[in-house]
């Protein structure tokens, strides 16, 4: 029964004291394509790397749980274990040489060879290397995808599609290959691309080899899947035969949260002034590019944008504070606005809290006090006094401003002259907010607030950024992966889907809406297929009551 | 117990530690050997007045994040050129140190004005580039102090053109001129009152420059380039400005060491001043990314303190030897390398 057959059983991972994973149940027959799917963070990795027993799990306490091939634990330690039991994964970066051919890359370390008069006196690494048999063995697992290029040719410049190709004719060359794992491979590749790509995976499938295939496009995972297997903050959520399942499910599913964030309507004053106006804008910002993204934003409101890692959403509050080559044109309060000099664009109003708070925000080895007041000083002079013709620092303002803050903002520290280091996620974020609010802004960017924050500081920060809006009327843009953050305090959300808007949502419109939205639906197809879900159960009820 | 003596040492720095601890050794060995202490530490003074500015030198370049300022020979050779050209036109005296420091500034700024460019084409690789541009710019003043036309015979060779290696300083009534301004003895201890001023002023300078607008801005920069770039702040700029502040330093540092020293070194005599003025700010508990004044005033008095009591201590015990310059050569060279060790990354990004 279990013969071939790949288990997870009651798989669960910690990292130091954190569980990323809890009691994963899952299992793939051979020749069976099962889709793994779940927002940034479900744990999908982590549930890859067990599997391959990457160094990152073993070095950081191993993981509970078995996993099993064929009925027995497998006891993968190393990645050399994995491919013993024939399990391969094709990567999302290409691993291939590009001035070596694609048999050679195909057949790199376990070249077929042929004895010479050399290797009789010098033994095997005076071989020969077999071309032919080993063309010959190029040419078949390219076959079985149906690549019709030559086996002959170089790597080097090959479309990206191709190479992805190459990677996987690599791995299913390798004999006792049972099963092989696709980690987002239709990710940069075109339409017609990915169609060839579903279709090899067919084929592979056809021949007895278990697939994972893990992507968060939902439409290729209705079509390509048999079964599909959804994450969801490290636990289980569901199995589904595909076809019993639809893409709104799957969305809402893969969205829903047992945990969330409540949402109250505030007294924000939103007058119809628009303060910001960006129109096509583009920043080439490494992994979250932006492609021509126009927004407006009104004075006194929460704007929210949203969207899966490396679509591009924040790349755009990036862009507007100049930290990458940005174009586009960019109004602020009727005026326009030279987005590479962010001290101009400071200047004028618009203060940034940025998603990498260690790196960006804070000067990690320096006093709060002084993280405090840095930009207010560099930028609007403030904290200054003069002394003849030297301009000085005031200590003692710095200090008494940043002790007003501490107060103001609820920061825990012993005292405001310790280093920013020192403190807790949660209280360096209010330190930043603190930073900005010396800035004395009437737009405020915010790039993933509650990141590495616990859940309880979480709260304490989104109520923070809501009462500045309420009560300084402040016009807050606040960027965030985590969708149940941007609906508790957002009046509207914009979903980024590669480095496009895809589409406004309200606040309370949903799962399935903001799920199938993230993974590239248009707007009216989203909001009909949630319809139809919503019809699809009300048959089924009745069908029951029949 | 031997836990609580581990933290202290951690927080005095391995090598503040060990050099501290080895120069009381010295020094109680050279009371037992019967050498002069009230000499010794009048040239433990001394020597410490004449290096101190350069090692202050180092602190602008350190806290911009550019790290040490191995280029420190392209800043001597500024003050040399101001030092020879004022000696050309038979400035004297005070006269001579007074115009020398002016010109010196102006060379100074426009030789750090390039250094900075360079440094921020090359970013990550400062500290090695910086070492080399020195050795070049030694070279490249080697030429001019042969090409350019002095005609004072004071500088010049016996026979033939170009300047001397060392000039005598003593010929222009510049000699010990700021060493013996205000000097007293305290029994037979010296104290170089106006050499220590003359540190004292310098390093007051530096610190109220760090406590300016523009100085917190650039040691914003050196701590964390992002979040500087994040507050609307020009790094490249600041960068060049801290480079000009420590080139204008190490000229500024070469005009009072010569006058304690009685002579202007030319040639080659700048290229290899730059590691012993790393070394000490390094022992003085500074690092590649972070350093203070105290760090500087420290790591002079350890490095040179070292230097001074090791020369006539080793003579002593190993007659006829090398020993204390090979010592100064792995105390100085292990100081560097173990520093090195610690930075990071180099630059940003």
């Amino acid at each position: 029964m279990n013969d071939g057959i790949l288990e997870f059983i009651n798989v669960g991972k910690e990292y130091s004291g954190h569980a990323v994973l809890k009691g994963i149940n899952m299992d793939v027959r051979p020749g069976e394509i099962h889709a793994l799917i779940g927002e940034n963070g479900a744990g999908k990795s982590t549930l890859m790397n067990i599997l391959f027993g990457m160094p990152v799990i073993h070095e950081t306490g191993g993981f509970t749980g078995e996993v099993r091939v064929g009925g027995q634990n497998a006891k993968i330690m190393n990645p050399h274990d994995a491919m013993e039991q024939g399990i391969g994964m094709v990567h999302q970066e290409f691993m291939l040489i590009p001035g070596f051919s694609i048999t050679e890359n195909i057949k790199i370390n376990r070249e077929i060879t042929r004895e010479t008069l050399m290797s009789k006196f010098f033994g095997q690494r005076m071989e020969l290397l077999d071309h032919k048999k080993m063309a010959g063995d190029a040419r078949k697992a390219l076959d079985i995808m149906g690549m019709d290029i030559e086996e002959y040719t170089k790597v080097e410049g090959l479309p990206v599609g191709h190479m992805q190709f190459v990677e996987i004719a690599r791995e299913i060359d390798k004999t006792g290959i049972r099963f092989l794992v696709f980690d987002e491979p239709t990710a940069v590749l075109t339409e017609s691309e990915t169609e060839h790509l579903l279709d090899a995976i067919r084929k592979l499938a056809a021949q007895g080899i278990g697939i994972i295939f893990i992507s968060h496009r939902l439409d290729e995972i209705i079509r390509v899947s048999d079964r599909v297997t959804i994450l969801r903050d490290g636990e289980w959520v569901a199995t589904e035969e595909t076809k019993n399942i639809t893409a709104a499910e799957i969305a809402r599913l893969m969205v829903g949260r047992a945990l969330t964030l409540d949402r109250t309507e505030g007294s924000r004053q939103i007058s119809g002034e628009e303060i910001l106006r960006v129109e096509n804008l583009r920043v080439n910002m490494p992994g979250e590019e932006v492609k021509g993204v126009d927004l407006s934003v009104r004075k006194g409101e929460i704007l929210g944008i949203g969207g899966l890692a490396g679509q591009g959403k924040l790349g755009i509050a990036n862009g507007l504070m100049g930290m990458y080559p940005v174009k586009g044109k960019v109004t602020f309060k009727g005026e326009p606005l030279d987005v590479a000099n962010n001290s101009e664009t400071l200047k004028k109003g618009i203060a940034f809290l940025s998603e990498d708070r260690k790196g960006v925000g804070l000067l990690l080895s320096s006093p709060i006090d002084l993280n405090i007041a840095f930009s207010a000083m560099e930028v609007h002079g403030k904290f200054i006094k003069k002394v003849g013709p030297l301009s000085l620092t005031d200590r003692k303002e710095i200090r008494e401003n940043a002790e007003k803050m501490a107060k103001e903002l609820d920061i825990r520290c012993t005292s405001v002259a310790q280093n920013a280091g020192a403190l807790s996620g949660g209280n360096q974020q209010k330190v930043c907010v603190g930073r900005a609010l010396c800035l004395d802004p009437d737009l405020l960017l915010v790039s993933e607030p509650t990141r590495g924050i616990d859940i309880g500081a979480k709260k304490l920060i989104l109520d923070l950024l809501k009462s500045l809006a309420e009560e300084r009327g402040m016009t807050i843009v606040m960027t965030s992966s985590e969708l149940a953050e941007l609906r508790s305090i957002c009046d509207r959300v914009l979903i980024i889907c590669e480095g496009k808007v895809a589409g406004e949502l309200s606040p309370t419109d949903s799962d399935e809406v903001y799920g199938l939205m993230m993974s590239g639906v248009s707007k009216e197809e989203a909001m009909k297929a949630s319809g139809a879900v919503q019809g699809d159960s009300l048959q089924k009820g009745g069908a029951v009551n029949g | 117990m031997g836990k609580k003596i581990g933290n202290a040492i951690n927080r005095i720095g391995i090598p503040t530690f060990a050099v501290g601890a080895l120069l009381l050794v010295l020094l109680i060995a050279a009371g037992a050997l019967g050498q002069s202490i009230p000499t010794l530490i009048s040239d433990i003074l001394k020597r410490i007045g004449m290096n101190g500015v350069l090692v202050l030198a180092m602190l602008p370049a350190i806290k911009s994040g550019v790290g040490p300022n191995f280029a420190l020979p392209i800043g001597i050779e500024g003050g040399l050129m101001a030092m020879i050209i004022c000696m050309q036109f038979d400035f004297e005296g005070w006269g001579l140190i007074g115009a020398a420091t002016l010109l010196c500034i102006l060379f100074c700024s426009i030789l750090g004005f390039l250094y900075g460019k360079l440094m921020n084409a090359v970013k990550g690789a400062e500290m090695t580039i910086a070492t080399y541009s020195g050795f070049s710019m030694c070279a490249f003043f080697n030429i001019l102090w042969l090409a350019i036309p002095f005609s004072n015979r004071k500088m010049g060779w016996m026979l033939g053109n170009g300047l001397r290696e060392t000039i005598d300083m003593k010929k222009f009534g510049a000699k010990n001129i700021i060493s013996d301004f205000l000097a007293f003895k305290i029994g037979k201890v010296t104290i170089p009152v106006g050499m220590i001023l003359t540190l004292a002023l310098l390093c007051f300078i530096t610190w109220l420059f760090f406590q300016t607008k523009t100085g917190m801005a650039i040691y914003a920069g050196g701590q964390n380039p992002r979040f500087a770039e994040a507050s609307g702040l020009n790094i490249n700029r600041n960068r060049i400005i801290a480079n000009v502040f420590s080139t204008i330093l190490a000229g500024l540092g070469i005009i009072l060491y010569s006058q304690g020293y009685g002579y202007t070194q030319l040639y080659n005599g700048p290229m290899n001043m730059a590691f012993p003025a790393v070394a000490a700010v390094l022992v003085g508990g500074a690092t590649a990314s972070k350093a203070s004044i105290p760090n500087v005033l420290i790591g002079v008095c350890l490095f040179q303190g070292l230097m001074t009591t090791g020369m006539p201590v080793m003579n002593q015990i190993f007659t006829g030897t090398d020993l204390s310059d090979i010592m100064r050569i792995i105390i100085q060279n292990g100081v560097i390398l173990y520093a090195l060790t610690k930075v990071k990354s180099g630059g940003d990004r």
